[in-house]
């Protein structure tokens, strides 16, 4: 047999130790991202999520002013940790908009009783779809959205404080 | 909700058995995880048997986002229930199953694909079956041809 | 004093394994007589005492040490008298030692059973296995002590996991592990071999047994694994292609090519090379398995339950080991002495075409299992998942099964394709008859999978009884019945796998008590939801009379279950086992108008399955008993020979 050919196995081997290596020191990204970002959002209405706040549309977010689109739920423990950051970001002058993603109404108006309430329009999504059409992969999420009503940036998971800053920046990006 | 002790995680309480931040983790396990009750056609069959077989097998190809390593035809999670409700009502509006993972591609990529797509870097993967019974089979017919007696 | 004498144990033992391995480098490199006659006493002594330390971890663990940081995390003093038993192996450190253990009763076993094999490759064999044994004791005493003390002790432990107090739990871990270990046993005899250049049929034959017994307990294992998904799931799956699940397989996969490459080896001493290399890459696919999932660096449905440390550990393990081994192999392969040529339709011909193609088998899970690791480094996250593998795994499978129906009617060193032809002729017609029944009374195109797969399990189920034709049944070795019937397990399996793909009918239904829901053939009558209360659970139960056709009615209760403790829903399936099917009920979430969503699925021969698993595990059995008694009778003979010389 061939010298080289013996040697083979063994180089296909270093190959995988290789690959396992990287795989073990890369760091870990789970996350999935959307594929939507620098995209017109998706033409959508959805009707009101809480007693006192109007519903959302595709419309209310070309208002040439870039807003943060925030998608939450009340059921989920992570929306409400992240609220004191959305509403210091209101308090900011941010203007944000909130989707409820498979609530009920009256979920909404006790959450928002409870953590305070830093949403321009809230649109109840009941059935995720608004979530599945932006690409998003869990609740909560965020999405800077500009004046044009294109996605420019996206944070998945809750905002924390550390965060507020980018976001901040993101939003002045989008301003431009 | 289902207890989801799949296989996976079985032979992973076997081999990694550091199983209690497994299951505390796992997105289905925490129990609420909506109010609402499923929505129409998250387990409910389209009434044409036909639309409702070619609206599974698309399902079992479709990788679930909240959980990591299940088909949406095989999880409890809400959000692939609401995606089996919506690609039930697209089908049955019409639309062909390769024109919804197209849309779902455009939004979440590759990933979420189980069946791999036509993008080159998938390219590899379907040259292997071919390269290896290529090389294989030289290794076996040339040793097989020099063993024939003269 | 429990944990320490376990501690002490485990620590002489790697002293131990330490000596073994320099005894038997200096009996073989510099022929020290002296040392050498260490080597087996000191391997039965290292694997009595890894077996005491497993015994004094599993008392602390009966006895609830709750000073022991691994009882104090793992158990809790309440639990039922076996979950504290399995609770042993039931986590890292345990499954570890385990490990250790499996390993040095392994290599006492070696010490003490083996006689064929020439006295050199014996003792390099067991200098091999006490190089792995040193480091996995590294691994367990470094970076994974089990005896470690908590102080202050704790009140009392944090539990196991209500969802892991399942009987399955005893019996799965150990079986895998087994199976693992025994090809740890292979690649010990590869390596002795290799260092010896003694690469012949004593040799195979003495490496038989042990890669039968891995065989059998990773055949076990996984069917067993199989079955559970099934049936707790709640979808009806059973098998997923998963990392996780990949990760058992590529092991089976390689010891099964081992298994009859060894036969070739063993029967006409042909493939030296390619057995030795098989057995190191039957060794390296567990401890790549063991990586995979101890490193967490793929995405699967438990990737979060890792620790990178210790998957450096693995992986450092895995280069050294397998990456000497194949150095080794590069170097001292040219020099074993080629082994016998072959014909090209011979039995020997049919065993190396199901060694390629359950090498390309192997191969492409691997590649399936990688390639997301592959692309990611490149920056893009893809999935490969069931139709890929399905697609491309499935051909290759009807191939082997081809094989597996001709190779053993093809008779060894020369045959003809005439008589081969004239061998299968029934079965193939057996087939073809299948083939037009489905094609006829299907109502409807199966998917050409499912279909080639009836057809294919009808030629294999005639065809693995052909070596029995004509034959006085009761001077048939026994090794021949395993064979037989491992073969026809592989039958029955597909069979079921086609049929379960093909024939399944699935019913997602919402419906209130009272309703009556029809669907294949049976009659499901919902009679009333029950909340019940279990140990640790409560449950909504829906009652339900079931009946075939105009058979008898029955009743099954698949339940909703709430654990408080940690907070976790969990639904029980209900089967209802037929000699035809499965009926396979599933109690879903509750609607607003007092509605319960059902999930029904009869599911035809699904059952069969896992009975072939079972009749392949049992061949392997029988093949194991056939193989001994025979080494057995032919080591009394020679001892009478000798003794009248």
């Amino acid at each position: 047999m061939r010298s080289w050919l013996l040697w083979a196995p063994l180089g296909l081997f270093v190959i995988f130790i290789g690959l396992f290596a990287s795989g073990l020191f890369q760091p870990d990204d789970r996350q999935i991202h959307s594929g939507m970002l620098g995209k017109a959002l998706p033409a959508f209405t959805l009707p009101a999520g809480a007693s006192d706040r109007p519903g959302l549309s595709t419309a209310d977010l070309k208002t040439g002013k870039p807003r943060l689109l925030n998608i939450f739920a009340s059921w989920c423990v992570p929306c409400a940790a992240e609220s004191p950051q959305l509403v210091e970001l209101a308090r900011q002058g941010v203007t944000i908009d909130g989707v409820a993603i498979r609530d009920a109404r009256e979920d909404v108006d006790g959450f928002l009783k409870r953590w305070g309430n830093p949403y321009g329009r809230i649109g109840l999504d009941a059935r995720s779809a608004l979530q599945l059409s932006l690409g998003s992969s869990g609740v909560p999420e965020s999405f800077v959205v500009d004046g044009k009503g294109i996605i420019r940036y996206q944070h998945i998971g809750e905002i924390r404080p550390e965060h507020i800053a980018v976001i901040r920046q993101k939003l002045a990006e989008a301003a431009q | 909700m289902t207890r989801r002790l799949s296989f996976p995680v079985m032979l992973a309480s076997m081999l990694a058995p550091i199983l209690a931040p497994v299951l505390a983790l796992s997105p289905v396990s925490a129990v609420a995880q909506t109010a609402l009750p499923p929505a129409p056609y998250a387990d409910t069959q389209l009434e044409d048997p036909a639309l409702e077989a070619k609206a599974r097998d698309f399902m079992l190809t479709i990788r679930c986002v909240t959980c990591q390593s299940q088909s949406i035809a095989d999880s409890n999670a809400s959000m692939a229930s609401d995606l089996r409700s919506e690609i039930r009502t697209r089908i049955k509006a019409g639309e062909e199953p390769e024109a919804i993972r197209r849309w779902l591609i455009e939004r979440y990529g590759n990933w979420i694909s189980y069946t791999p797509t036509a993008d080159p870097v998938l390219w590899p993967l379907w040259a292997a079956p071919v390269v290896l019974l290529l090389v294989g089979g030289t290794l076996v017919g040339t040793r097989l041809k020099r063993r024939k007696r003269p | 004093m429990i944990a320490e004498t376990g501690l002490a144990a485990l620590w002489l033992a790697a002293a131990l394994a330490a000596l073994q391995l320099v005894a038997a480098w200096a009996g073989i490199a510099r022929a020290e007589t002296d040392l050498v006659r260490l080597v087996r006493p000191v391997a039965v002594t290292q694997g009595l005492l890894t077996g005491f330390a497993f015994l004094m971890l599993m008392l602390l663990f009966l006895r609830s040490d709750m000073s022991v940081a691994l009882v104090a995390q793992n158990s809790h003093s309440m639990k039922p008298w076996l979950y504290k038993f399995a609770g042993t192996w039931g986590n890292h450190e345990g499954s570890m030692l385990l490990w250790v253990m499996v390993m040095g009763l392994a290599g006492m076993g070696i010490a003490l059973f083996e006689r064929s094999l020439a006295r050199d490759t014996h003792i390099a064999t067991l200098g091999a296995q006490a190089l792995i044994s040193l480091g996995f004791y590294a691994f367990l005493l470094f970076a994974s002590n089990p005896f470690a003390r908590l102080d202050p002790a704790a009140a009392d432990g944090q539990g196991l996991n209500p969802l892991l107090q399942d009987p399955g739990l005893a019996f799965h871990p150990p079986t895998l592990y087994l199976g693992y270990v025994g090809l740890s046993v292979a690649f010990s005899f590869a390596v002795g071999a290799l260092v010896t250049r003694q690469v012949d049929a004593a040799f195979a034959r003495a490496m038989r047994p042990w890669v039968l017994g891995a065989w059998v307990m990773l055949t076990l294992g996984i069917t067993a694994g199989s079955y559970w998904a099934y049936y707790e799931l709640g979808w009806g799956g059973w098998w997923f292609w998963d990392p996780v699940e990949n990760a058992s397989l590529m092991p089976w996969l390689a010891a099964t090519a081992l298994l009859h490459s060894v036969s070739v080896l063993a029967t006409r001493d042909g493939l030296r090379a390619w057995t030795v290399m098989l057995a190191v890459v039957a060794f390296s696919m567990s401890m790549v398995g063991t990586f995979l999932v101890r490193s967490g660096i793929l995405t699967s449905v438990h990737a979060f339950a890792v620790d990178p440390r210790r998957g450096s550990f693995i992986l450092i393990l895995l280069a050294l080991y397998i990456g000497g081994a194949l150095a080794l192999f590069a170097l001292r392969v040219g020099a074993v002495r080629e082994g016998n040529r072959f014909e090209a339709v011979s039995r020997e011909a049919m065993l190396v075409i199901n060694n390629l193609l359950l090498s390309v088998l192997l191969g492409l899970v691997l590649i399936g299992t990688l390639y997301p690791l592959l692309t990611e480094a490149l920056g893009t996250k893809v999935s490969v998942g069931p139709p890929y593998f399905n697609s491309v795994a499935g051909p290759i499978a009807l191939g082997l099964m081809v094989v597996l129906a001709i190779g053993p009617v093809t008779r060894w060193r020369r045959d003809t394709l005439r008589s081969v032809a004239r061998r299968v002729a029934v079965p193939a017609l057996v087939a073809v008859a299948v083939l037009a029944t489905v094609l006829a009374w299907a109502g409807g195109w199966i998917g050409i999978l499912p279909l080639l797969g009836l057809v294919a399990a009808a030629l294999v189920g005639v065809a693995s009884l052909a070596p029995l034709w004509g034959r006085n049944l009761r001077r048939t070795p026994l090794f021949t019945y395993g064979m037989v019937l491992a073969h026809l397990g592989c039958a029955v399996s597909l069979a079921g796998m086609a049929s379960e793909s093909a024939f399944s009918v699935e019913k997602l239904v919402a419906a209130r008590p009272g309703d009556v829901i029809r669907t294949a053939g049976w009659t499901v009558r919902f009679t009333s939801v029950q909340p019940v209360a279990g140990p640790n659970w409560t449950a909504m139960e829906g009652r339900f009379d079931v009946s075939q056709g105009t058979g008898k009615v029955q009743e099954i209760r698949p339940q909703a279950r709430f654990f408080a403790e940690p907070p976790t829903n969990t639904t029980e399936s209900a089967l209802l086992t037929r000699w035809n099917g499965q009926l396979y009920v599933v109690l879903g979430d509750s609607l607003d108008d007092g509605r319960w969503q059902l999930r029904i699925w009869w599911k035809p021969f699904v059952t069969l399955i896992w009975a072939g698993g079972g009749l392949i595990g049992l061949g392997g059995v029988l093949s194991i008993i056939g193989r001994w008694g025979r080494g057995w009778r032919r080591l009394r003979r020679r001892g009478q020979a000798e003794s009248y010389a």
